[in-house]
C-alpha cells in the first residue's frame, strides 16, 4: 500500500475512534436534562463519563495533529476554510470541558444550573457541526487553484450538510442513551433504555437517508458495502435495545457509527477535499501529502504507540466498569464548599 | 485592520493565556507525585492530605489548561494556513507525536488518578500521577522541539518545486541545539511556578491562627516547595545563561534587541535598567556593569557583541533588502526593542526575586520556627505570581525577538497568515475567545481562592461496607 493511503487510513481510524468514543459522551451531555430528574441523577450521568471524556477528546486532537503532519494542505485548507463553524466547535468544547470539572465545585443550584446548560449546549453544537463539516468535505466545497477555500459561511449550510448534521446529532443521542443504560442502575437506567428506542429509530432513519444520499453523490462499491453494514448494525442495535439487551445494543451503535465513518472515508478516497469550482483543484491524498520521509517516520510512531494507547484506554474502561447509581454519589457538602464561603474575595 | 495584526494578537493572547496554566500543571503534577510517594513511603497521613489538597487545586487549573490547548492545536490551520502548508512536513510531526504520546497519557492517567482512589492499589494510584507528569514532560518536549525549529530551522531542505520546507532528519529536529537548552529552561521554570504556588498557599495556611493543629503539615509543604523553587531557580539561571550564548550564535539580532545594543561593543556592558526614548535608540539614564554582556553572550569577558545597526546591514545582505513584512519598530529586521529589552529583564528579575524569597522562607522556617513578619507573609502570598509572570515575559521575549520571522530566515510572520480568512473572521474569533477566556479566568481565580481558603480536608472515616463496589465513589464530579 502506498504511504499516502496508509495515512489516509490512519486518519480515518482516528476519526472513527473520535466519533465512536466522544459520540457517546456528547450524547450523555445532551441528554442530561432529559434522563435525570434531580441533581443526584445528573451527577450519576456525568460520572459515567467522568474518567474517560478527556481521553476520548484526545482522539480529535491526534486526528488534527496527524492531518497537519501527513496532509498539511488538507489541514490548512480545511481549518482556514471552515473557520466559523470550527470556532463554534472550539468554544463549545471549551465550556463543556470546564463545566464537567467545575459544576460540583460549589454547592449552589444556580451555579450548577449554568454549568449544566454549558454541558448541554457544549455537547449539542459539536454533535451537530461535525456532521455538517463531514458532509461538506465529502460533497466538496469551492476550493480555488491555490488550494484556498473560496466560499463563505453559508455555503456550508446546504441541505445535504444539514442532513449530515442531524444524522450525527441523532446517532450520538442514541449512542449516549445506550451508554447511560449500560453504565447506571435504578430509575435512570430504565429511563435511558426507554428513550433509547425512539432515538434509535430516528437515528437509523436519518442515517439511512444520509448514507443513501452520500452513496448517490460520491459513493463507490466499497462504500456501499460499508453503508449497508452500518445500517444493519443500527437496526440490530434497535432490536437489541427493544429486547433490553443493553450491551449488545451499545455494541450495535458503536459498530454502526464506526462502520459508517469508515464508509464515508471510502467514499471520499482518493480525494481528501474535492472542489466544486470549475477552475479549482481537488485536494487528494497525493497533492495534499507530506514527503515520504515524514510519512514513513510517522508510520513508525503510529504503529508503535496506537496499540499502547488502545491498551491503556481499554484498561480504564475496565477499571471503571461498575454501574453507577444514586447510592454511589457522595453528598455534595463533603466535597464542595457552601456558596457563602465564596462571597468574600 | 490588517488580518495579520489581528491574527498576531489572537495568537499572543491565546498562547500566553494557555501558558499561564501549563507551567502550573507541569510543576504541580511533579510535586503532587512527590507527596503521594512520600505518603506511600512514610504512611504519614499529612502527605496524603497534602496530595488531596493540592490535587484539587491542580484539577481546577488543569481543566482550563486542557481546553485552551485545544484552541492551540487548531489555530495554526485557522489563522496561519500558509505557515501550515509551508512547514507541515516538519512542524506537524512533533505536534502529532505530542498528541499520540503525551496527551493520551496525561488525560487517561489523570482520569484514573482522579476517580481511581478506591479502584486501584495505592502503588498503582501513585504511578498514575507519575505518568501524568511524564506526559506533561513529553508534551513540553515535542511542542518545544517544534518551537525551537522555528527559532533555528535544522534537519530540513527547501524544495523549490513545492515551495515547502521538507524534513530530512527528524533526529536533528529533536536534538536541535536550541531545543537542548530551551527544554530544561522551560521545564525548570515550570517547576519554579508549581513550587511557588505550593509555597504561597501553604505559607498562608501555616501562619493562620485558626489552623494550629495543621501547622506541621503545611510546614512540610512550605519547606519542600521552597527547596524545589530555589533549586529550580538556580537551574533556570544556568540554562538561561547557556541559552544566551546559543541565541547569540543563531539569532544575534535577538541578543542585540534584548540589550537594546545599537552599536557593536567589545567588551560589551550589561545594562540593568535604562530610561530613554520610546524606541530605545537614545538613552538618558542607565545602570550598567562593564564586561557582563560579553560574558553572557559569548562566555568570555572581552567578547564582541554585535549591535542592531551592524546586524541590520548583515541581515539585509543575507536575506534581501525588503523582508516583505511591516514592523512595529523602525528599521528592517528589527523587533520591537523596548518590548524585548524589558521582557528580558522582567523575566530574569521576577524569577530571581521568587528564588530569593524562597531562600528567605527556608531560612525563616528552619528548625521548626514559624515566622510572623508581615513582610514575609506578603512576599509569600505574592510568590506564586512571580515565576508565573516571568514565564509569560520569557515567551513574549522569545517570540517577539524572533520577529519579523515566523520561521527564522525562511518565512516572515506576514507571509504565514491565512490568505483566505477575512479580517472580520479573525476579529470575531479574537473577540469571542478573549471574552470566553476572560470569563473563565474570573471563575477559576475565585474557585481556586475558595479552595485555598478551605485548606486540606480531614481524612474520611474508614467505612466498613463489605463490598467496596457499594460504597459511594471516592471522588465524583
Ligand atoms: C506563552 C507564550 C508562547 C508560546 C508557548 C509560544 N509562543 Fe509563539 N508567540 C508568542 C508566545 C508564545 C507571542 C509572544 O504571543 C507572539 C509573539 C508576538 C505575537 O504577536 O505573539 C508569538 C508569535 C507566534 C506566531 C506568529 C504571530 C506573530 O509572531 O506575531 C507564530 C506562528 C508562533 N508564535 C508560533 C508558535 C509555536 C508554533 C509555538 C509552539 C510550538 C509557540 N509559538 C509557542
Ligand atoms: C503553541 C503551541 C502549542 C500547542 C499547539 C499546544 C497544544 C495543546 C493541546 C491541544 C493541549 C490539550 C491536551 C489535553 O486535552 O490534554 C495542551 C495542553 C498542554 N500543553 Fe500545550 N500547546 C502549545 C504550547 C505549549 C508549550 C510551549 C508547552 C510546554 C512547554 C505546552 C505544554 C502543555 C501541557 C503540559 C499541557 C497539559 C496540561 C495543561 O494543559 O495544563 N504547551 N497543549
Ligand atoms: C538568570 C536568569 C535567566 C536567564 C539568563 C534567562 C535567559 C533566557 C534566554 C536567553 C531566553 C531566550 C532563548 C531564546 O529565545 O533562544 C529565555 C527564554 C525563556 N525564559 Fe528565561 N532566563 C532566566 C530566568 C528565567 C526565569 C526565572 C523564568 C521563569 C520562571 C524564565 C522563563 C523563560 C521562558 C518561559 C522562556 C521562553 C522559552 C525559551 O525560549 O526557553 N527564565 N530565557
Amino acid at each position: 500500500m502506498e504511504l499516502t493511503t496508509i495515512w489516509f487510513t490512519l486518519i480515518a481510524v482516528l476519526w472513527i475512534g473520535y466519533f465512536t468514543l466522544e459520540g457517546f459522551d456528547f450524547g450523555v451531555g445532551m441528554l442530561l436534562p432529559f434522563l435525570a430528574k434531580d441533581d443526584t441523577e445528573r451527577r450519576v450521568m456525568i460520572n459515567t463519563i467522568g474518567p474517560v471524556w478527556d481521553g476520548n477528546e484526545v482522539w480529535l486532537l491526534v486526528a488534527g495533529g496527524a492531518t497537519f503532519a501527513a496532509f498539511p494542505e488538507w489541514y490548512a485548507t480545511l481549518f482556514s476554510g471552515f473557520y466559523l463553524p470550527l470556532l463554534l466547535i472550539l468554544v463549545a468544547l471549551i465550556v463543556r470541558g470546564v463545566a464537567f470539572e467545575y459544576r460540583a465545585k460549589r454547592d449552589d443550584d444556580q451555579w450548577r444550573g449554568r454549568w449544566d446548560a454549558a454541558i448541554v449546549v457544549g455537547s449539542f453544537l459539536p454533535a451537530l457541526l461535525w456532521g455538517v463539516a463531514f458532509a461538506n468535505i465529502l460533497h466538496g466545497v469551492p476550493i480555488d487553484a491555490d488550494k484556498e477555500y473560496a466560499g463563505g459561511f453559508f455555503n456550508l449550510l446546504n441541505p445535504y450538510a444539514l442532513l449530515g448534521g442531524v444524522t450525527t446529532l441523532l446517532l450520538f443521542l442514541a449512542h449516549g442513551a445506550l451508554f447511560v443504560s449500560l453504565k447506571t442502575d435504578g430509575a435512570i437506567r430504565h429511563r435511558a433504555r426507554a428513550r433509547a428506542v425512539p432515538l434509535l429509530v430516528a437515528a437509523a432513519a436519518a442515517g439511512v437517508a444520509f448514507l443513501a444520499w452520500t452513496q448517490a453523490d460520491t459513493g463507490t462499491a466499497t462504500s456501499a458495502v460499508a453503508f449497508v453494514l452500518a445500517a444493519l448494525a443500527l437496526v440490530g442495535a434497535l432490536f437489541s435495545a427493544r429486547a433490553g439487551r443493553e450491551g449488545r445494543a451499545f455494541a450495535g451503535t458503536f459498530a454502526g457509527i464506526g462502520i459508517a465513518v469508515a464508509g464515508l472515508f471510502l467514499a471520499l478516497f482518493p480525494d481528501v477535499m474535492p472542489t466544486t469550482l470549475a477552475g479549482g483543484v481537488d485536494l487528494t491524498t497525493t497533492n495534499a501529502a507530506s514527503t515520504a520521509y515524514t510519512l514513513k517516520l510517522m508510520t513508525v510512531f503510529a504503529v508503535v504507540f496506537t496499540p499502547l494507547v488502545l491498551a491503556y484506554q481499554g484498561w480504564t474502561y475496565w477499571v471503571f466498569r461498575k454501574r453507577i447509581s444514586v447510592d454511589h454519589i457522595p453528598s455534595t457538602t463533603s466535597s464542595a464548599p457552601a456558596p457563602t464561603a465564596t462571597t468574600a474575595p | 485592520m490588517d488580518p495579520t495584526d489581528i491574527a498576531r494578537w489572537q495568537f499572543a493572547i491565546t498562547t500566553v493565556y494557555h501558558f499561564l496554566f501549563v507551567p502550573i500543571t507541569i510543576g504541580l503534577s511533579a510535586i503532587i507525585a512527590g507527596y503521594e510517594i512520600s505518603w506511600l513511603r512514610t504512611k504519614n497521613p499529612e502527605w496524603l492530605r497534602l496530595t488531596k489538597f493540592f490535587g484539587k487545586l491542580f484539577l481546577i487549573n488543569f481543566a482550563i489548561g486542557v481546553v485552551t490547548g485545544i484552541v492551540q492545536e487548531f489555530q495554526f490551520g485557522m489563522n496561519w494556513s500558509d505557515y501550515s502548508r509551508f512547514v507541515g512536513d516538519i512542524f506537524g510531526a512533533p505536534l502529532a507525536v505530542e498528541g499520540l504520546l503525551a496527551f493520551f497519557l496525561e488525560s487517561t492517567f489523570l482520569g484514573l488518578w482522579i476517580f481511581g482512589w478506591d479502584r486501584l492499589t495505592p502503588k498503582l494510584h501513585a504511578a498514575c500521577i507519575v505518568l501524568v507528569h511524564v506526559g506533561t514532560l513529553f508534551s513540553a518536549y515535542f511542542i518545544l522541539a517544534a518551537n525551537s525549529w522555528m527559532q533555528h530551522p535544522v534537519g530540513y531542505g527547501y524544495n523549490p518545486d513545492t515551495g515547502r520546507a521538507e524534513m530530512n532528519d527528524f533526529v536533528a529536529v529533536l536534538l536541535n541545539k536550541v531545543q537542548l537548552v530551551t527544554f530544561p529552561h522551560v521545564v525548570l521554570s515550570a517547576y519554579m511556578t508549581g513550587a511557588a504556588f505550593v509555597v504561597g498557599v501553604a505559607f498562608w495556611q501555616m501562619v493562620r491562627k485558626a489552623r494550629v493543629e495543621d501547622r506541621s503539615m503545611y510546614r512540610k509543604a512550605v519547606r519542600s516547595g521552597a527547596a524545589v523553587l530555589l533549586a529550580a531557580g538556580i537551574g533556570v539561571a544556568i540554562t538561561g545563561d547557556l541559552q544566551g550564548k546559543i541565541m547569540t550564535e543563531v539569532q544575534p539580532m535577538k541578543m542585540a534587541s534584548a540589550e537594546a545594543l545599537y552599536d557593536t561593543e567589545s567588551p560589551a556592558e550589561f545594562s540593568w535598567f535604562t530610561i530613554g526614548t520610546p524606541d530605545g535608540s537614545t538613552e538618558k539614564f542607565a545602570i550598567k556593569t562593564p564586561h557582563l554582556l560579553s560574558f553572557l553572550a559569548t562566555g568570555t569577558w572581552d567578547g564582541k557583541v554585535e549591535g542592531i545597526n551592524q546586524l541590520r546591514e548583515q541581515y539585509q545582505e543575507t536575506y534581501g533588502q525588503d523582508p516583505g513584512a511591516k514592523y512595529y519598530s523602525p528599521g528592517d529586521y528589527t523587533p520591537v526593542i523596548p518590548l524585548t529589552y524589558w521582557t528580558f529583564r522582567w523575566m530574569i528579575g521576577l524569577g530571581l526575586l521568587g528564588a530569593g524569597i524562597a531562600a528567605w522562607i527556608l531560612l525563616a522556617t528552619r528548625k521548626g520556627r514559624t515566622p510572623t513578619g508581615r513582610l514575609l507573609l506578603w512576599s509569600a502570598m505574592a510568590l506564586p505570581l512571580l515565576p508565573l509572570f516571568a514565564n509569560s515575559m520569557g515567551w513574549i521575549f522569545t517570540e517577539v525577538g524572533r520577529q519579523p520571522w515566523a520561521v527564522f530566515g525562511l518565512m516572515t510572520t506576514a507571509q504565514a497568515v491565512s490568505p483566505g480568512v477575512s479580517a472580520g473572521e479573525v476579529l470575531t474569533s479574537l473577540i469571542v475567545l478573549t471574552a470566553v477566556y476572560g470569563v473563565l479566568a474570573f471563575i477559576e481565580v475565585r474557585l481556586i481562592l475558595t479552595y485555598i481558603r478551605r485548606g486540606a480536608d480531614p481524612l474520611p472515616e474508614p467505612t466498613d461496607t463489605a463490598d467496596p463496589g457499594d460504597r459511594p465513589l471516592a471522588f465524583a464530579y
